[in-house]
């Protein structure tokens, strides 16, 4: 399966940890992933902040850009937010742009849904390199691809070596909101230290927050105050765990990770045939 | 289509609510570092938001009805005109009166009017959005008629001469014990902040009064126009009481509030209850058909509707239509947790939250209020929790667009999107900028890889929490390293 990754901004200059787990571990599960190198932004700063006519130049080039992939899938549920639900509204008085965003849409998958929507995976086979607990913190995007936080708690569930605990006020935004955490910093502050707090309540070693925009955010806050609680994309999380059952399995011989092989009946043992 | 909002020739803003605030980040700032009133909105506005999920949940498919609610309004307000005609018609059969007012100074004159021929010297209240809105107690007051809060928040606000911060639960603000003192200098009691006790010393008080009364003023939730009747929802009773105790009954409301039939009262009784308070049903749901018929026990002799304006025809033409869906329910203020750190205050006018941050710019104009479309995050927990599908966001995000059309968003931030989207639109511009970025913020930050502070115009980041300095590599140099490393070992 042919993959396209759009990186996204944030991700490509202050987490490439993030973008290169999310290759490694979509390699790791049958795909072939390519970068394609012209991509910049996807427009939603100009978008959220009333410049639809600049969102509407960026859109055209990433529509350009992404022309030829099967799949794209990022690692930033809100620019993939972004393409989804906004860019055919941008397009709706150019049909030909319209259609072309709607497949584009179409197309367009955030990590997590991309992982257990198309590729089906199930993780029980792996295990992560040392016994951690997690909780994790429901992204707005979410809201916008009409998705919940189950599918990303159930993959960290089949982890061997996680616990999971959940944190209260988990759907209440973390205060990001692009300009807005400049701005209105009070505000936004208030609101991330709230998040910070909630985390920290659950004694949890990670908080999994799969937005490059949030993890700034919350992460930025937690160094900030000194919290014991780390930030990390779901993807690190994942591509650990292949790395660790990769060398386990190497020194026992035994194969792990499963792809394709939807959950039915997976157990434990699962297979590493590409689909 | 005209954008809907206030077109105001310079000089002369036409302003359709009062303001009360208009210093939003001053507010913001106290609020937010308020330790009370973050307390009290996590007892009672987040408590709330959870008891609606749970209630909603309980409905067989609580998002169609949802959607069928935001049909019926829509279907009402393309054809309002229509309604408001049928409405009127169906009032004046049954004997009651039926008057239009194009703002609320003529609102309140018709309410005074009506006071002055009927002798009324003592108006009763229950709880109303839109009589906040014209600031019906002031006018009364002047006109030398006592107007009395009924509703227990309102009547709380009423002695302490504060405004309501919630559209449902207006003394959020306040804990009981700022209620206890309240309440000890206004009886001259003993200091209790014991809710039931507090909540009886103005039963007791009320109850009395409502037999002084001449007049009843009530809001209006739902007026059916195929019935010609009016609902009004409440659960303290006291509606009731004001709807059918005092001689005259006058209903004041947005001509907005309307729905085309008595079949359509259920899909909104459902969700007005669920969603602004996680009840099933709101204790007292009184609907009411004119005035009393020969032979009747109860109801007023006197039956008037007030059907007001106030800039709503104006937002009704424009692309803002949506907005005017709104039952007042309240939801969207206990999801948001903008609200939640900044209270209702901070909004400024009487319709506080994200759809006050909406309806107030629309109302008055964009310059009045021009923080009110940016403070939010656009996280979209308005727009789930809105049991009419009123999309919040993208409305904000409109607001925020006309404000750029119009130049009122600073001529800097202008510049600053303008280029940015140019740089971003060409594949070297992106690699100079962010090679730019790297190499500005690697020199700013710690030995720990973290910036403490960031100049401006991004300090405000860094007011509240450590910003990431990039890394050395950036993902692309990382990436074409690894295929390269990659090509390297198949080549061997």
């Amino acid at each position: 399966m042919k993959v396209s990754l759009f990186v996204a901004c944030l991700t490509d200059l202050f987490a490439p940890d993030v973008g290169m787990a999310v290759v490694t571990s979509l390699e790791h599960f049958g795909c072939e992933v390519d970068f394609p190198t012209a991509q910049t932004c996807c427009g939603q700063p100009a978008f959220n902040n009333g410049f639809p006519a600049d969102a509407r130049a960026l859109a055209v080039r990433m529509l350009d850009v992404f022309r030829h992939a099967d799949y794209i899938v990022t690692p930033s549920g809100s620019c993939c937010a972004m393409i989804r639900a906004h860019y055919p509204e941008l397009f709706h008085d150019d049909p030909s742009l319209h259609d072309r965003a709607i497949g584009f849409a179409a197309r367009c998958y955030e990590y997590v849904e991309f992982l257990t929507k198309v590729l089906k995976v199930d993780l029980t086979g792996l295990t992560l390199p040392a016994d951690e607990k997690f909780t994790y913190h429901f992204t707005c995007h979410l809201r916008t691809l009409g998705a919940s936080g189950a599918p990303a708690i159930n993959l960290i569930k089949q982890l061997g070596g996680s616990q999971f605990a959940a944190m209260e006020k988990a759907d209440q935004c973390c205060g990001f909101g692009g300009t807005f955490a400049i701005k209105y910093t009070d505000i936004s502050g208030a609101m991330v230290n709230d998040k910070v707090q909630c985390g920290q309540a659950t004694g949890a070693d990670t908080m999994i927050v799969n937005d490059g925009g949030c993890a700034m955010n919350i992460a930025g806050a937690c160094h900030r105050q000194g919290a014991s609680i780390h930030v990390r994309h779901i993807a690190q999380i994942i591509s650990s765990a292949i790395e660790h059952s990769a060398a386990q399995g190497a020194a026992d011989g035994a194969a792990t990770g499963a792809p394709g092989s939807a959950a039915k009946g997976a157990g434990n043992g699962a297979t590493s045939v590409p689909s | 289509m005209t954008s809907g909002i206030t077109d105001s020739p310079p000089g002369r803003t036409r302003v359709s609510l009062p303001v009360f605030r208009t210093d939003f980040m001053a507010d913001a700032h106290e609020a937010s570092s308020d330790t009370q009133l973050q307390a009290a909105m996590d007892n009672s506005v987040t408590k709330k938001d959870m008891s609606r999920k749970i209630a909603l949940a309980e409905l067989p498919d609580a998002d169609a009805l949802r959607e069928l609610a935001g049909q019926i309004k829509r279907h009402t307000l393309d054809h309002l005109d229509y309604y408001l005609e049928l409405l009127e018609e169906n009032i004046t059969r049954q004997g009651g009166h039926v008057h239009y007012a194009m703002d609320s100074t003529q609102a309140n004159r018709l309410i005074v009017e009506i006071a002055q021929r009927t002798g009324s010297k003592l108006v009763v209240k229950s709880k109303s959005m839109v009589s906040e809105e014209t600031e019906l107690n002031d006018a009364l007051t002047e006109a030398g008629i006592e107007p009395l809060e009924t509703d227990l928040g309102e009547f709380i606000l009423q002695v302490d001469h504060d405004h309501p911060t919630h559209l449902v639960m207006p003394v959020v603000h306040k804990n009981a014990a700022e209620i206890g003192h309240i309440f000890a200098r206004y009886f001259k009691t003993e200091f209790t902040d014991n809710p039931q006790a507090l909540a009886e010393m103005a039963r007791v008080h009320l109850r009395h009064r409502f037999d002084q009364a001449d007049l009843g003023v009530s809001g209006v939730n739902f007026a059916i126009a195929e019935t010609g009747s009016v609902v009004v929802c409440c659960n303290e009773g006291n509606g009731r009481m004001c709807v059918s105790r005092p001689r005259i009954h006058v209903a004041l409301m947005g001509m907005e509030k309307l729905i085309p039939s008595l079949d359509d009262l259920p899909v909104f009784l459902k969700l007005l209850a669920r969603s602004a308070s996680g009840q099933s049903l709101t204790q007292y749901s009184s609907i009411v058909s004119g005035s009393r018929r020969p032979g009747e026990l109860d109801g007023p002799e006197e039956f008037h509707l007030i059907v007001m304006d106030n800039g709503r025809s104006r937002i009704l033409a424009g692309e803002y239509r949506d907005t005017l869906r709104c039952i007042r329910c309240g939801a969207c203020l206990n999801s948001c947790p903008i609200y939640r750190k900044v209270g209702g205050r901070t909004y400024g006018s009487v319709y506080p939250g994200p759809i006050g941050a909406l309806l107030t710019p629309l109302f008055n104009g964009l310059e009045e209020h021009k923080h009110l479309p940016h403070a939010s995050s656009l996280c979209g927990a308005c727009f789930e929790a809105c049991p009419v599908k009123i999309d919040i966001p993208k409305f904000l995000i409109m607001l925020r667009g006309d404000q750029v059309q119009r130049k009122i968003t600073p001529l800097a931030e202008r510049l600053i999107f303008r280029m940015w989207s140019w740089a971003l639109c060409h594949g070297w511009t992106y690699r100079l900028s962010q090679i730019a970025q790297k190499i500005g913020m690697r020199a700013l930050r710690g030995k720990d890889g973290w910036i403490r502070k960031l100049p401006p115009p991004a300090n405000g980041w860094t007011m509240q929490r450590d910003f990431p300095a990039p890394a050395k590599q950036d993902f692309r140099q990382v990436y074409k390293q690894y295929r390269a490393d990659q090509r390297r070992k198949e080549s061997r």
